[in-house]
This record gives C-alpha cells, structure tokens and sequence, in this order.
C-alpha cells in the first residue's frame, strides 16, 4: 500500500503553499483565544476598509465641502457629514477611510523591511558570533541610544518627507532592537544537534542562517511583529503630526489629529475621530498579538 | 531526639510504612478523564527499599507524585486508598499533609540543581529543614546536625560544603547534598526518582552506594524509581514491573530476576545487553511495538497487542487480575497464561549473524590534539603574564580503524570525545597530528574545503533524538535535501525515489516522508537520523551516544537497525558511548578516553578482562549489570572530574586514582603498554601487575544452577 503513495505528496511544499498553510493553521488555533479574535476582527476590519475604500467612502476625501460642519451635518448640496467635516470642509469619514489605505500600506512595509534588515544582522550575529557579533552590537547599541523621535527628524529633514522616508526611517530605528531578538533565539538554536547536522552535512551558511534557523525562531517573531506594527502606526501618526509624513493633500490619520489640534476646544470631532481610528487599529494588532503570545504558550 | 510536630500514628515497626490498596490516578484534560496509574497495590515495610521499574509513560512518577499528594491541577486520586502508617492520608488536613511531606515522607529528583536554591549557600538550605519541621531547635543545634549528616553522606570538608553555593561543588556532591538535605528530617520513607539518571556512572556508583547504606543506617524504607534494571537489582529488595499504567509483576528481587512469570519483564530483559549477550551470536531482541497511548489502551491485557503469547479471546477478553505464583508467596503476575509459558527457552528472535570480517584500515588518527584558547582577562592572570590558557581537549590520540569494524570510545563526561567527533567531521581543526581516511589527511580540512564526496562517506548519528531533526521542516524534505547535497541524485523525481528508499531501510512507513519531527516518537526520529546518515553511502557513521536518551526496547531496536545496516553496507562504525554494557555487546574494538587521553585501548574481549587500566577496572565495576548470577568488584572512585583547563600533570588520573603508586604518577606522562597487538594501556604500573588483577566481573560461584 506504500506504494501507491504519489512522490508528489512528498515534494517540499512550495514557501507559498507552506506559508498559506501557517496562515490558516494559526488562524484555527487563534479560535481558542477571544483575546485574539478581537483583535484579529478590529486588524480585518481596517484591512477591509482599505481595499474596499473607493467603494464604501461616501465622498471625496478631498472635496471641500462645508468648514466646521459638526458630525451629521446635510450640506446645502445635499451630502450627509456622518463624522462633521475640517477646517477646510472636507469629509472625515471619507479621509478616515481612504487615510486607513496610507497606514496599512505604509506599516507592513516599514515593518516588512526592518525584519529583513534585523533577521540577517541578528542571525549573523547570533550564528557567527565572535568579532562579527561585537561589532554588529555596538552598532546597534549607537543607534539605539539616540532619541528616537530626534532620529526620525533629522532623517526626514536630510532626505525629505515622503512614503519612502518613512520607510526608512522607521528601519533604521527599528532594526537593531529586531536585531538583539534575532540574536538571542539564533543563539539558542545554533547548538542544536540539527543545525550540526546541516553543517556535517555542508550547507551553506545562507542555508543554515534561513532554512535551518529563521523558521524555528518564528514564534517569537510573529508575536514581537504583530506588537510592532502598532508601534510603526502609531510612528507614522507621529510623523503625521510633526508634519513629516506624508506631502498634503494626502489623507494621513497623523497629519489629521495635528492640523485639527488647536480647534479641539470648539471642534473636537476633527481630532477625535482619526485619533480613535488610530487607536482602535493599534489595539487591534496588540490584542492579536497577546492572543498569538497566549496560544504558544499553551502547548 | 526533638519532638516533630507531624500527625499523630498508631502505628508499630511491624506493620507496613505505606500500603496502597487499588490505587487509580488519573489526569484530567481538555480531552477528557486520561487514567495514568490503575489499580496499583504496594506494601513497603520499615527498612525495605522497593523498586518501581518501567519505560517511560508507565506511570511510575505519578505513583511517587500520588503518594506525595502533589499532583498538579489536573490530576487527581480517582480510586482506591494509600495508607501511611495506618492512616489513610485523605483524611489528613492540609496542614497535616504539609508536615507529613517534608518529615516523614522526602522526595529525591533526578536533577539535584532543579531541587536546591542556587542563591542561597547549602548550609542556609539545609538548616531550614530542622528549623522548619522541628519546634524549639535552636541554630546552633540545627547548624551542627547539618554538618554530621554532611558527613554522613560522605562529603569531603562538610564546612566548606556549607559555606558553598550550590554551583560552587560538582553534580555528584549536589546530588549528595540533597540526599542529606531529605534524610536531615528523618523520614520514615524516602522517594528517589531516577536519583543518578543525571550523573556519571563512576559517580553513580557512588551514590547507589550510599542509597544502599543510609537504607541500613537510618531503618528508612525507600520507593525506588529507574528505568535502569541494573540499578534496581543492587539498591532493592522487591521490584514492582510496571506497563501502562499497571503493575504487571510484582515480587522479591531474585524471584523477578531469575524466574520472572510475565512477558513483559522477560522482554525487558531481553532488551538490555547483559554479560552473555553478542550482536552476533545472541542478539538483542526489541519487543515490537509501541506502548499503548494511555486513552487509546487494548481490553484486557495492555501488553497484548506486542506479547508474544498473545491469545486471541483470552488475552483480549477482560481486565486481567493479579495471579500469585503458588510457590512463590509474594510473587504475583498480570499474566493468564504464565502457567503455559516455557520460560526456559529463550524468545524465537532473529537468527545469529555472520561474524563480520573487519577490512582495510579506513581510518588512522595518529598523534592527534585540539586545544582550544581561552583568554584570561582576571588581574591575576594579567600580573602572572599568562593571559592564554589551552584547554587540551585532546591529546595524543592515537587509533586505527578498519571497514566494516565497530569502534567504541568510552568514556565520562568531559572525557574530550565530542570534541574528537567534532575534528574528525571538520567542524573544528585538529591542532596537531593526522586523521587519515581513506589515505586522505583531513586533520586540517574543515567542512567547507571538503568535497561532496568526502562529506557523505563520513557522515554523523547524533544523541538527542528531539533535537536531531529540525522542526520546520518534513521528513521528506530534509532526508531530500542531503541526497541532493551530497550529489547522490539530482533529479527530483530520483530524489524522491531515494528518500522512499531510506526510509524503508530503516523500517519506516514511506509515509512518513511527509510527516513533521513532531509527529515522530523519539525512536522514530533516530531512525530517520540514521536513514540521514546512510543517505550518501558513507564508508564510515560516527554516532555519538545514539540510544543513550531512548527507553531500552526502542533503544534496543534502534541499536539492532543500526548493527544491521552496518552489517549490510560494511560500514565503518565510530560508536561514542558511555555504556559499557552495550559497547561490550557492540563493539569490536574499544578506546577508553579520560580528561581528553586514552586510557587504554584493545579489542573488547582485551579491554573487558584483565590487564585492565586502572580507570578502566573502575568504570567497570561502576557499571550496573542486571543479573543475579554476576558478582562484581566494587571500586568507588573518589573525587570529582578534574577540570580541562587544569589537568593534573603526569598520569590524567592519578588524582582518583585506587591504584596510585606513588609520586612518579603526579610527575611523568605514563609509557604505552603493549600487551599483545593491539592493546595498548598508559600506565606506570608494570604490565605483569596489572595482569594479576582479578577480573572486576565474575559469574557468582554459589548462584550457578
């Protein structure tokens, strides 16, 4: 009967199939926690929101509408203002929705690429250690002892506000601190007997280092990245408050709490709405990422 | 004697310390009511020591955890009652149960680090027992029978222990602290659980004898836990043989030992390598199978489906009580059919081997050394100028090795010879010397300058069967992985052909190629570490201590896999052990290693008999054999490993040493002694010497019926 086994069910699953089959094995186990349901709900939420913008936004997010109209306003042309409008008469609802497209590309990407940045350096580190680990320490222990949000500035006024900036800075900053996690889990796992075997065997280095070592490390990992990317979006609010996100007219949910700041006292819908917009998306993540943290624990 | 504030009994030396009567425990989980001991009986009187042997997941930790009472959230006492002096302890308070645990009942774990506070000092630790359990004990007092009993558990300088901080002395003396430590309240009765499991064999020798003593001493009844049949037979006086949860035979230790009525005991004892076992006259016979998950157990008898008397509608009929062996009072079974059994004959295995005829020489280590460099940055080293520091792992090894032979290196713990296995597979340079294989040099090849070809025909079994397999990925993938790297085959659909093929070799269902480590037993895995080894057809497997972590009838398996394998394809074998009773069944030739030196080194039948090296007589005789009819000398080694960074100069071992013969030992490097080709002993004393040993094994003389 052994026979019959097809050699195709034996072949290494392609890293699509394999990582489709993580995706929805964790979501199965996620069931176990409502903690993590919630916040799995609140991240699906936004992430629909975002795709779905064009179609459920009910105006332009940049149509000057009616100034300092209060939540539910009609406007003289007939528009509804569910969430009241700015100072420029825009709708917020509309710049809420289509402002959730900017953090939710923006996050996973800045996020995505101070993975890649602290997955290589920490697992060189950690795996090689010696002068290669002292000197990627050091490196990393400079950059974070500087003041991160004075960090952020200077790297946007040197190279100028933009989404790719923002991309870069939030890796620069986030980097080393990924790195020493890195590190510390390769450090565990590079004494492992299977990790002798591979080097018995002679793998290369980028084998060991990405095959052999990244994938057991990933628990710890996905839980520190779902935490982290509340942080990349409150980061990009604050870009957006210091006026170092992204270029007007944009709708930037960071940039939105800040212009509106000074009307808070008689128009204090302009700032609140996109400030729980911001809040409820980092909750979100946090929450999942408690719930992921809970499930590993459990067997 | 102070007075302990412990329940009140009513209870005489005659009568039994504790008695269980139909003990059931069970753990309660998400999946339901999961029974983990069943109907478990046990009587234990004043000053008996009774041993619990069984493989893992028989339940016998949970019979020491039910007696304790301390079974955790989810387990619970579901049946039956356990009776200490008399009283039944369900009706004792907490309060009662919390003196009754540390005072009249002690527990000794197998890890003495996990059961001492590594922030406070010994003494601290061991006061706090009569403080604790004893009213109206002053410090002093306290202070004073911590030292007695630390020298009562024969610690060298009991002062010194008691100032120590628990990582400050050496696994043998924490473990003997701790023995003290339980023994300080004078219990009544003392619960070992796999005590020396974590400890070198000379050390454990040291330890069972101790056991052994305290048992006479303090009139203290002793629960003996172990998987070791060895270590029962010389620490008990009755064994209880347990199987999934229940006791299957039970008796005094002779009995059991020489006439055991179940076949599960009889196939335990096939199991292990005893004196007269040879892989290939008289090999090993695994029992086959599986233990049965504790929900998923057959009616009837549990040991059923893997007996070899199984008989349908009887076996498999009902629950099965214990039957006592009419002339043998005390000796009871969980067998129906004892009674039809043939215990004389041996169990129909496979049929004896062909002796296998070693070949070339394929392996030649001459003059080898590693040291390793380690920086001293103390001031002291700074002000002396000798800031570098050589660890000698290794020093001047020299052996051969030839096609199709088993060689065994054998040694403690420290002894270097992962450090060789390490060298020799090119994961570190050898400082000095040569390592010619296959007329090859590749004592200054690392991994990365070897060819493919010269990877795959010297390939690595490693030890720890959870840590052998990566985890991410499957079966398939990773044995597919090293037939590609090894340039075996390269097109996928030959990969996939070869991958079926390995894991036929090793007895595995092909479809296990697509299943993950996890969903491997621990047997399993280190078949598919031996089937990664086999994958480029290597001339020559290291294997480093293979079994030494599985249960003895998965790793009897394992260990006849990978004779048989090695048989077929004239394999050289480097076997890495500790286990002198398996590489005496193993081995064809063996290397005894101490602090990085050979010690000696011969065929086995040369190194089992005398002359014998000093260490070697020692080793011997720390190792427990389970049979009655073997009477062995006994040599306790005193002292603990001396450390790598700081040998003793002249002879490695002359600091524990039985045979020292004065100071030439502590000064010069001990000559190579030829005794006959090939066996070669480093010693000071002179050949004709040590020939008069007499031999540290020997068949007892009135025990031969």
């Amino acid at each position: 009967m052994s026979q019959q086994i097809d050699a195709k069910a034996i072949a290494p699953p392609g890293p699509l199939r394999s990582l489709a089959r993580t995706l929805f094995g964790g979501l199965a186990l996620l069931r176990e926690s409502p903690v993590g349901m919630v916040g799995f709900g609140l991240v699906l939420f936004w992430a629909l929101v975002a795709i779905f913008a064009p179609l459920i936004s009910p105006l332009s997010p940049t149509a000057q509408i009616q100034p300092f109209a209060a939540p539910g306003t009609e406007a003289p042309g007939g528009e509804v203002l569910w969430l009241g409008a700015d100072q420029l008469g825009r709708d917020i609802l509309s710049r809420i929705i289509y402002g959730s497209r900017t953090v939710l590309f923006y996050a996973p990407i800045a996020t995505f690429c101070a993975y890649f940045v602290g997955c290589i350096f920490g697992l060189l580190a950690g795996y090689l250690g010696g002068w290669v680990d002292d000197l990627l320490n050091r490196v990393a222990d400079i950059i974070l002892a500087f003041p991160v949000l004075v960090l952020y500035v200077v790297i946007i006024v040197l190279i100028g506000p933009s989404g790719l900036n923002i991309v870069l800075a939030v890796t620069f900053a986030s980097a080393p601190g990924i790195m020493r996690i890195v590190r510390g889990l390769t450090l565990d796992l590079r004494n492992r007997d299977y990790i002798a075997a591979a080097q018995t065997s002679g793998a290369s280095l980028p084998w060991i280092l990405f095959v052999e070592i990244l994938p057991n490390a990933r628990g710890p990992l996905i839980v520190d990245a779902c935490l982290r990317m509340g942080y990349v979006i409150i980061t990009i609010g604050v870009l957006g408050f210091l006026g170092l996100g992204l270029p007007p007219p944009t709708p930037d949910w960071g940039s939105m709490v800040a212009d509106t700041r000074s009307m808070i006292t008689f128009a204090p819908w302009m700032a609140l709405f996109p400030a729980i917009a911001i809040s409820s998306l980092v909750l979100g993540f946090n929450l999942l990422a408690d719930g992921i943290r809970e499930i590993s624990l459990r067997d | 004697m102070s007075r302990k504030s412990s329940p009140i009994f009513d209870w005489t030396p005659d009568q039994p310390v504790l008695q269980c009567e139909g003990l059931c425990i069970s753990y309660f989980t998400r999946a339901g009511e999961i029974p983990a001991v069943l109907d478990f009986d046990l009587t234990v009187m004043q000053g008996q020591s009774v041993g619990l042997v069984g493989e893992s997941g028989c339940g016998k930790s949970t019979v020491a955890m039910g007696i304790m009472r301390y079974m955790g959230r989810n387990g619970g006492i579901v049946g039956g009652r356990i009776l200490y002096k008399g009283r039944d302890m369900a009706s004792l308070s907490d309060e009662e149960l919390r003196q009754l645990r540390g005072s009249e009942i002690a527990m000794i774990y197998q890890e003495p680090m996990a059961s001492l506070n590594p922030s406070m000092t010994l003494g601290r630790q061991l006061m706090e027992v009569p403080l604790n359990h004893e009213a109206g004990i002053s410090e002093k007092e306290a202070y004073e029978r911590a030292v007695q009993m630390l020298a009562d558990v024969k610690l060298p300088d009991p002062e010194r222990v008691m100032r120590a901080y628990p990582h400050q002395i050496s696994g043998g003396q924490q473990q003997r602290v701790v023995i003290a430590m339980a023994l300080l309240s004078q219990p009544s009765l003392l619960l070992l659980d796999e005590p020396t499991t974590a400890l070198d064999v000379t050390v454990e020798a040291g330890i069972v004898e101790l056991i052994g003593e305290i048992a006479e001493r303090f009139n203290t009844s002793m629960i003996y836990i172990s998987h070791n049949l060895g270590l029962i037979l010389e620490t008990c006086d009755r064994i209880n043989v347990m199987y999934s949860g229940v006791v299957v035979e039970e008796g005094e230790i002779a009995e059991v030992f020489d006439r055991m009525r179940h076949p599960y005991t009889r196939g335990l004892f096939n199991c292990i390598p005893l004196p007269g076992a040879d892989k290939t006259a008289r090999p090993l016979l695994p029992i086959p199978g599986q233990l049965p998950l504790p929900h998923e157990r057959p009616t009837g008898c549990y040991f059923g489906p893997r007996c070899e008397f199984f008989a349908a509608g009887r076996c498999d009929a009902g629950p099965i009580e214990m039957e006592v062996i009419p002339d043998q009072p005390g000796h009871r079974t969980r067998c129906l059919r004892w009674n039809e059994i043939d215990w004389a004959t041996r169990s129909k295995g496979k049929d004896a081997g062909e002796e296998v005829e070693a070949g070339d020489v394929v392996l030649r280590i001459d003059g080898l050394r590693k040291y390793y460099e380690v920086r001293d940055s103390s001031i002291a080293a700074m002000i002396s100028g000798k800031r570098l520091r050589h660890v000698k792992a290794n020093e001047r090894i020299s052996f051969d090795a030839r096609e199709g032979q088993t060689v065994a290196i054998v040694g403690e713990s420290g002894c270097g010879k992962s450090t060789f296995a390490k060298v020799l597979m090119g994961l570190e340079t050898a400082t000095e010397g040569e390592i010619v294989f296959r007329n090859q040099d590749l004592a200054d090849k690392p991994i990365q300058k070897r060819t493919p070809q010269e990877i795959a025909s010297m390939q690595m079994v490693f030890q720890n069967p959870f840590d052998t397999l990566n985890p991410s990925h499957t079966i398939g993938a990773q044995l597919g992985r090293v037939i590609k790297k090894f340039g075996v085959e390269k097109n996928p659909e030959k990969v996939r052909q070869r991958v079926l093929e390995l894991l036929d070799l090793v007895k595995l269902p092909r479809e296990f190629a697509r299943r993950r480590p996890r969903q491997l037993s621990g047997g399993q895995k280190q078949r598919v570490g031996i089937a990664r080894a086999f994958a480029g057809n290597p001339q020559m497997v290291v294997a480093d201590e293979p079994v030494s972590a599985l249960d003895v009838s998965v790793a009897a398996a394992v260990t006849s896999l990978l004779t048989d394998i090695q048989r077929t394809y004239r394999t050289t074998l480097l076997f890495i052990s500790h286990d002198l009773s398996l590489v005496r069944y193993l081995a064809d030739r063996v290397v005894v290693m101490y602090l990085g030196n050979i010690a000696e080194q011969g065929s086995t039948d040369e190194v089992f008999s005398p002359p014998y090296h000093p260490y070697t007589e020692a080793l011997l005789s720390a190792v427990p054999i389970a049979d009655t009819s073997i009477e062995k000398k006994r040599i306790i080694l005193e002292g603990s490993l001396p450390s790598v960074l700081n040998p003793p100069k002249g002879c490695p071992f002359n600091t524990r040493c039985h045979r020292k013969i004065g100071r030439i030992c502590e000064t010069e490097v001990p000559p190579l002694l030829q005794d006959g080709p090939g066996h070669v002993i480093a010693c000071h004393i002179p050949l004709d010497e040590l020939r008069a040993m007499d031999p540290v094994i020997a068949e007892k003389q009135s025990a031969a019926e």
